[in-house]
């Protein structure tokens, strides 16, 4: 059982109310949530301190415009923050946030997280052309599944719909959305943790305690466990082999889109984009003896097994890879196989918790013994 | 013999361990496949992933990552994260379907001169069978 708070208003509302309260009475120095940009439904991250903007507030816009994680990690790259700051970030952000943080990359110093069971997100191109506002059908179909395991997402990603992870690990407040059919009418938060229920002291609205993990949820996760078997089932990407990923990755452009949207890839100086995996006049001319011919620029497949080495033990699959990318590569779904398998290894959770090590950054001394011949 | 494969394997040596095995190997007159190309590495922990796979890319038949026993590492504790991160790779490379037995990590001391000519034989011979590395025909990389 946890401790929960409710709120008799509608969970947009009751959010909002919360955080304002918070502002007002000085418990927080700001804010950080999704936020009305303009009517189109347009929506961005935004820091915000005065109690009156909270009114343009989404808390749970269905929409990812960056990783909340790589955003925080921007706030604090050099220091905490001074005050405390609510942040209302999505579990997988949340996760990406922790990654960093283990790497250096921010500090989880003075933070409030409020996350919530999520819902997933519709994919940036459904959202940016103004199909997706408050008013509009997405929004309304989109509640209907977060209410109705039955309904689950017809739209939403690929990547949401196949996530279990869809409960935060380390917020310290989460609102209850999955399975919660009187969403219209009430605003349940849990208060995870003493920072959670200190913050909480004093909230207009009822304490109550309740089971996160209720039937509901559990036809959630047996629906996705469900989908991501299906993805990866469809996807084959063990079968892909050298012809699979060439099929695959020709189409690749070589913008790095999603590299730079990552929230895991935090190197200013990636080695991809250096010049030191470009090739000489003399390599293409070995090259091309060689094969009798070859792609220009050549190295796509090297690019993303790069990257899949470099950051797939980190993955949170929170999916923006496959939203940025112009050639339509499904790399989320490859991400989070082959992030999976990788984590499986050693047993590893990305941004579960803050104090287990990346695997990378440390080792048994006895272990593994399997990949030495 | 003409016609015959002969395959080439791309060998990051460790400075302190390997590389001076296979030293040893040669100047004790151990015989063993022409094989190998080596590229002396300060560390086998130096060998970021992405080097085995420019290698694996461009055509190489076998890669192998050859570093101190576990406990006798120069820098202490470099050959434990060489293992990870290569098996990191070799999980990588295993669940998008590519040949992942085409890599070999391999620990050699500087004093083990015949251990080096076994791995590098017993390598030589398990690529051999495998075949070349069909990568080497592929022109849209």
């Amino acid at each position: 059982m946890s401790k929960v708070l409710k709120i008799d208003k509608n969970v947009h509302e009751g959010v909002r109310e919360l955080l304002r309260s918070f502002l007002e009475n000085k418990k927080v120095k700001g804010v950080f949530a999704l936020k009305k940009i303009n009517e189109n439904g347009a929506v961005a991250y935004s820091l915000i301190t005065n109690p009156n903007m909270v009114e343009a507030i989404l808390p749970f816009f269905p929409f990812m415009p960056a990783n909340a994680g790589k955003l925080l990690s921007h706030l604090t790259l050099t220091g905490s923050l001074k005050g405390p700051i609510a942040a209302v970030v999505r579990p997988c952000e949340l996760r990406a946030f922790v990654e960093l943080v283990k790497r250096e990359q921010g500090s989880l110093e003075n933070f409030l997280f409020i996350s919530s069971s999520c819902g997933g997100v519709y994919s940036l191109e459904k959202s940016v052309n103004g199909d997706l506002s408050t008013d509009s059908e997405l929004w309304s179909k989109y509640w209907d599944g977060v209410k109705n395991p039955e309904n689950q997402m017809a739209d939403v990603r690929p990547t949401c719909k196949a996530c279990e992870h869809f409960l935060p690990y380390s917020a310290d407040m989460t609102v209850l959305l999955l399975g919660n059919k009187a969403i219209d009418t009430e605003c349940k938060i849990s208060l995870n943790t003493d920072k959670g229920e200190k913050f909480a002291d004093g909230a207009k609205g009822e304490f109550i305690e309740e089971e996160i993990e209720n039937e509901a949820l559990k036809l959630f996760r047996n629906k996705r466990i469900e989908e991501k078997k299906r993805l990866f089932a469809e996807s084959q990407i063990e079968k892909f082999g050298m012809d699979g990923l060439i099929k695959t990755f020709g189409r690749c452009i070589g913008c790095h889109g999603c590299s730079n949207i990552c929230p895991i890839c935090y190197c200013n100086l990636c080695t991809f984009d250096s010049r030191d995996y470009e090739w000489e006049p003399s390599t293409y001319e070995t090259e091309i003896e060689k094969r009798g011919g070859i792609r220009v620029p050549p190295n796509t497949v090297f690019y993303h097994i790069g990257r899949l080495t470099h950051v797939g033990i980190s993955c949170v699959g929170c999916g923006l890879c496959s939203d940025v990318c112009p050639a339509d590569i499904p790399l989320s779904t490859i991400f989070l196989k082959v992030g999976e398998s990788v984590q499986k290894v050693f047993d590893y959770l990305p941004g579960k918790d803050v104090e287990e090590a990346i695997p990378l950054t440390t080792f048994e001394t006895e272990e593994l013994t399997e990949v030495e011949d | 013999m003409k016609g015959e494969f002969t395959p080439k394997i791309v060998g990051f040596l460790c400075n302190w361990c390997s590389y001076a095995g296979a030293d040893l190997a040669g100047t004790s007159k151990l015989k063993m496949p022409p094989s190998v190309s080596s590229i002396r590495v300060m560390c086998s922990g130096r060998v970021d992933p992405v080097l085995v796979a420019t290698a694996f890319l461009r055509g190489a038949d076998g890669v192998l990552v050859a570093g101190c026993h576990p406990g006798d590492c120069h820098y202490e504790k470099g050959n434990y994260y060489a293992r990870r991160r290569f098996a990191i790779l070799k999980k990588v490379m295993e669940t998008l379907g590519l040949e992942s037995e085409r890599l070999r990590l391999s620990w050699v001391s500087a004093s083990e001169g015949p251990r080096f000519q076994e791995v590098i034989t017993e390598f030589t011979e398990k690529i051999k069978k495998l075949g070349p590395n069909p990568v080497k025909e592929k022109t849209s990389l």
